[in-house]
């Protein structure tokens, strides 16, 4: 019953009276939230000092609502290219349930809204960060590079990068070596990580006119320039052991793990199908959210020295 | 008869259920917004 009236309405193009809650929860992407919400709370339990778990709290929602608003204008802007795309075409403004102005007066409306709270309640530099990130996500990345270069995710993996440089300055009001290095993780991270996805669905951003990497340079290229960010990684994760925010519990694992990444990469460079890939894409998942739970766990008392 | 005039009734309580959810999600945020408000200011005031 609830099916045919989202059809009847999306054919008659009710959009906003068919809206529900639920449509508007997901134009905040809760799936790309989690990672989000998940590294910003690594940045804001391993940095220095003292932080009021109230507050605490508080720096996490407004990374998540932030986050979340930033998904929703970048739906608002990409809805032509989201309903060319089998992956996309679901989402709530192309399915004809969330009308497009009202997509983006929630995005715009939650940005600021936690901005300010995170400015107000927790920390200037932090809220200062959080406007930073939404502001490269929307104006950079999705307005910017997205369309135009196939750097687009080199580039744009910054805005993904910046929650544990939020969490830390949550905490710390101020921005180090260490949350720097946090950053980096994430940034070199992000290109063979978006592009195992872009190689397996290579055909939809072809037909949507994104100049993704496969699309343009081909496959040969794009797994070449994934194995060289693996390789990059690899010192880049290391470094939080290095710089001794971290201990050998974390270096160990993060060696392996990053072996691991360098060795799909490989894979994939030798793949004659979609298979390897698609393993890599949830591995790169699986890669950055142990390493940042290790941060952690390295971290607890008795675990590591 | 009655069953002519079913479907577009029964659609019509399909729209008020999503736009009461959509009330009743307006009205969790708000009130959690004055929670959040609430304890904030009694944690900053404490010197937390």
């Amino acid at each position: 019953m609830s099916d045919t009236a989202y059809r009847m309405t999306a054919e008659t193009g009710g959009a906003t009276s068919s809206a529900g809650a639920g449509d508007f929860f997901a134009l905040l992407k809760p799936r790309v939230m989690s990672l989000v919400v998940f590294t910003g709370l690594v940045g804001i339990l391993i940095a220095p000092g003292h932080i009021h778990p109230v507050l605490a709290a508080v720096a996490v929602l407004c990374i998540a609502v932030g986050s979340g608003a930033a998904g929703a204008i970048n739906m608002w802007y990409d809805r032509d290219i989201d309903a060319v795309m089998a992956r996309t075409r679901h989402r709530p403004i192309p399915a004809g349930r969330v009308a497009p102005g009202d997509a983006l007066g929630f995005g715009v409306v939650l940005s600021v809204a936690s901005v300010t709270l995170m400015g107000l309640m927790v920390d200037y530099v932090a809220g200062a960060l959080l406007a930073l990130a939404i502001l490269f996500y929307v104006f950079v990345y999705t307005m910017g590079l997205k369309r135009r270069t196939p750097q687009n995710i080199v580039i744009g993996g910054a805005a993904g990068a910046f929650p544990p440089m939020i969490g830390w300055a949550a905490v710390t009001g101020g921005v180090s070596l260490e949350s720097l290095a946090l950053f980096a993780l994430i940034f070199f991270w992000t290109p063979p990580h978006f592009w195992a996805l872009a190689l397996y669905r290579c055909g939809d951003y072809a037909k949507a006119g994104v100049p993704m990497l496969p699309v343009v340079a081909g496959r040969a290229a794009t797994t070449r320039q994934m194995l060289a960010y693996t390789l990059l990684l690899l010192p880049v994760a290391l470094a939080p052991t290095l710089l001794g925010f971290a201990g050998w519990i974390y270096g160990g694992a993060s060696l392996v793990l990053s072996l691991g990444f360098v060795a799909a990469a490989a894979i994939v460079m030798r793949a004659a199908d979609d298979g390897p890939a698609r393993r890599m894409f949830g591995y790169s998942i699986f890669y950055l959210a142990t390493l940042f739970a290790l941060l952690v766990a390295d971290r607890v008392p008795g675990l590591a020295g | 008869m009655t069953s002519t005039v079913k479907p577009p009734k029964r659609h019509l309580s399909e729209t008020h259920r999503r736009q009461r959810g959509k009330n009743l999600a307006m009205l969790a945020a708000l009130v959690g917004l004055v929670v959040l408000f609430y304890v904030v200011a009694i944690v900053r005031m404490g010197g937390g």
